[in-house]
């Protein structure tokens, strides 16, 4: 569903991603994890040509989306819960979830606030509330509600569990995997929460400084060592 | 007390046109950021578009004046929201993600192409109209002095109730005021929602523009004279209006519209005419001292 081919991407003279390839099936989970500045964020932005590849292809459903303008891809099927939640403040919950519907037909939209709600029965209470006035919690499910809403194939989630309370990340975790199974939705997801994620993913990545250094099944790469040492057990690891 | 409900009604009148060239500033900084500074010769464009198709549509025959005033108001707002299009393709949108003062610049030198640009086509002279609409209504009369509404000003001062009215439910409800909204409080995640934040900011362009136009027309018809610098102090003005409401804010724009045109009203008729503009500058100087965010403004306070 997803195929990211030799992708480069620079930030100015930066060279943030060195030639990442990665497969995404549809109907999976696959989760991306690595340490802060690994280039995580950007290769979900690059997905969404923001900013846009520097060499290498990026295919979607067999089509090649290098280089299209961001809305443009949205309007195919990628959905983004981006990195710092990026809720519009200044709308209320029911309008950042309509804007979210942009790119579907309007006649959608009552269904798809109540499948919403129903997964996160707190934006329900907040529905009138600003998107600023929310917590943090608050804000993620909105974030995610709101990718939700254009009925992607693919959803991309920034690190979703970042700075939330560990009860609230599990429900997440528990939210995430019900979307996947209930609605059929492919997810990629990129985390620094490496053992909810990896539990969660059938297959994952680690990333560390613009490369892919390792694949393999969510099990697999639980149980190996190295990413035990490096990601699980608060360690550090050079690259 | 006469005198005084004529000033006022002078006074509205004056507002609703910086109050409809505000609107255009106002949604400009609103969604990127940028002083238009160009956005006052629009208005003169569209102030010089309606006198040329006075004269054609009277030449042509065309003496309906409803009809007239239908036809100018359309031809103008169409051919301006082109020109405001052109100016956002050809001199901001190649200078968006540059530094904030290059795209600034870059409007001060379409504001001095532009008045040239009419000078040159149309000469320094000012050009003068025939009254296209006369007469009025005498609300009151009290010892010899009589308050009267002309039809004009009745029709400056409805129109543009209407069109704030419409304007304010264009941004409200529908979908590409969302997505004006949008682009406004989160430019990237609106283009990660779909939002194709180009062609909205264009689109802004082209509204402002339009409106500019409305207020274009209705001076051509109010003073009866234009001529290729009308758009500089009124440009100044609307712009004042713009900052004294609150910039970014629409309901500011018309409110500090209206102010400055209550005052320039009272200050010309208590005081003296020559220091009118002295006086709308010198209150903006005051709101700004003690509510530096204008009447209506908000703080730029992001929560992360």
């Amino acid at each position: 569903m997803l195929s990211i081919q030799g992708v480069h991407t620079f930030y100015g003279q930066i060279e943030a991603l060195k030639g990442v390839d990665i497969e995404v099936q549809e109907g999976e989970i696959v989760t991306l994890i690595g340490a802060n500045g690994a280039g995580k964020s950007t290769l979900l932005m690059t997905v969404c040509g923001n900013p846009r590849a520097a060499s290498g292809r990026i295919y979607f459903d067999d089509q090649d989306i290098t280089g299209l303008p961001t809305h443009d891809i949205i309007h195919r099927g990628v959905a983004q819960a981006p990195e710092g939640r990026r809720i519009f403040p200044r709308m209320t919950v029911i309008e950042n979830l309509r804007m979210g519907a942009l790119s579907t037909e309007d006649a959608y939209f009552d269904d798809d606030v109540a499948s919403v709600f129903n997964l996160f029965p707190l934006l329900h209470e907040r529905r009138n509330q600003r998107g600023g006035t929310l917590s943090g919690g608050e804000q993620q499910m909105l974030a995610i509600g709101r990718a939700l809403m254009s009925r992607p194939k693919l959803l991309l989630l920034d690190e979703p569990s970042l700075g939330l309370a560990p009860m609230i990340v599990k429900q997440l975790f528990a939210v995430i995997k019900e979307i996947n199974e209930q609605q059929g939705v492919t997810i990629f997801l990129v985390e620094q929460n490496a053992y909810h994620a990896l539990r969660l993913a059938h297959r994952g990545y680690v990333m560390a400084t613009g490369e892919v250094i390792m694949a393999g099944t969510g099990a697999d790469l639980l149980a190996n060592p190295r990413i035990h040492a490096a990601y699980l057990e608060g360690g550090h690891q050079g690259a | 007390m006469a005198y005084f409900t004529q000033q006022l009604i002078n006074g509205l009148t004056l507002g609703s046109i910086y109050g409809l060239i505000a609107i255009g500033y106002t949604m400009v900084y609103g969604i990127i950021g940028m002083i238009n500074f160009a956005h006052g010769e629009i208005y003169m464009l569209g102030a010089f578009i309606a006198i040329i198709t006075f004269l054609l549509l009277g030449l042509a025959g065309v003496t309906f004046v409803p009809l007239v005033l239908l036809l100018v108001l359309i031809l103008s707002m169409a051919f301006t929201a082109v020109y405001g299009w052109t100016l956002e393709r050809m001199a901001y949108r190649p200078l968006r993600g540059a530094p904030r003062l290059a795209p600034l610049i870059s409007a001060i030198g379409m504001s001095i192409f532009l008045q040239n640009y009419v000078q040159i086509l149309q000469g320094a002279r000012v050009k003068p109209i025939q009254p296209v609409l006369t007469g009025g209504m005498v609300l009151t009369q009290t010892e010899g002095f009589a308050v009267t509404l002309s039809y004009l000003q009745l029709i400056i001062i409805v129109l543009t109730v209407v069109l704030m009215v419409a304007f304010s439910l264009l941004i409200g409800k529908t979908k590409l005021g969302r997505a004006q909204r949008a682009c406004e409080q989160d430019r990237a995640m609106a283009a990660l929602v779909g939002v194709n934040v180009d062609k909205t900011i264009a689109l802004t362009f082209v509204m402002g523009a339009s409106l500019a136009a409305v207020a274009g027309v209705m001076v051509t018809l109010y003073w009866g004279v234009i001529d290729f610098f009308i758009g500089f102090l009124a440009g100044l003005k609307a712009f004042t209006a713009a900052v004294l409401g609150g910039i970014g804010s629409l309901p500011g724009a018309m409110l500090g519209g209206l102010l400055i045109g209550l005052i320039e009203a009272f200050w010309s008729s208590y005081f003296s005419v020559e220091y009118k503009d002295v006086a709308s500058f010198s209150i903006l100087v005051l709101v700004l001292i003690f509510m530096p965010y204008g009447l209506l403004g908000r703080p730029e306070i992001e929560k992360v």
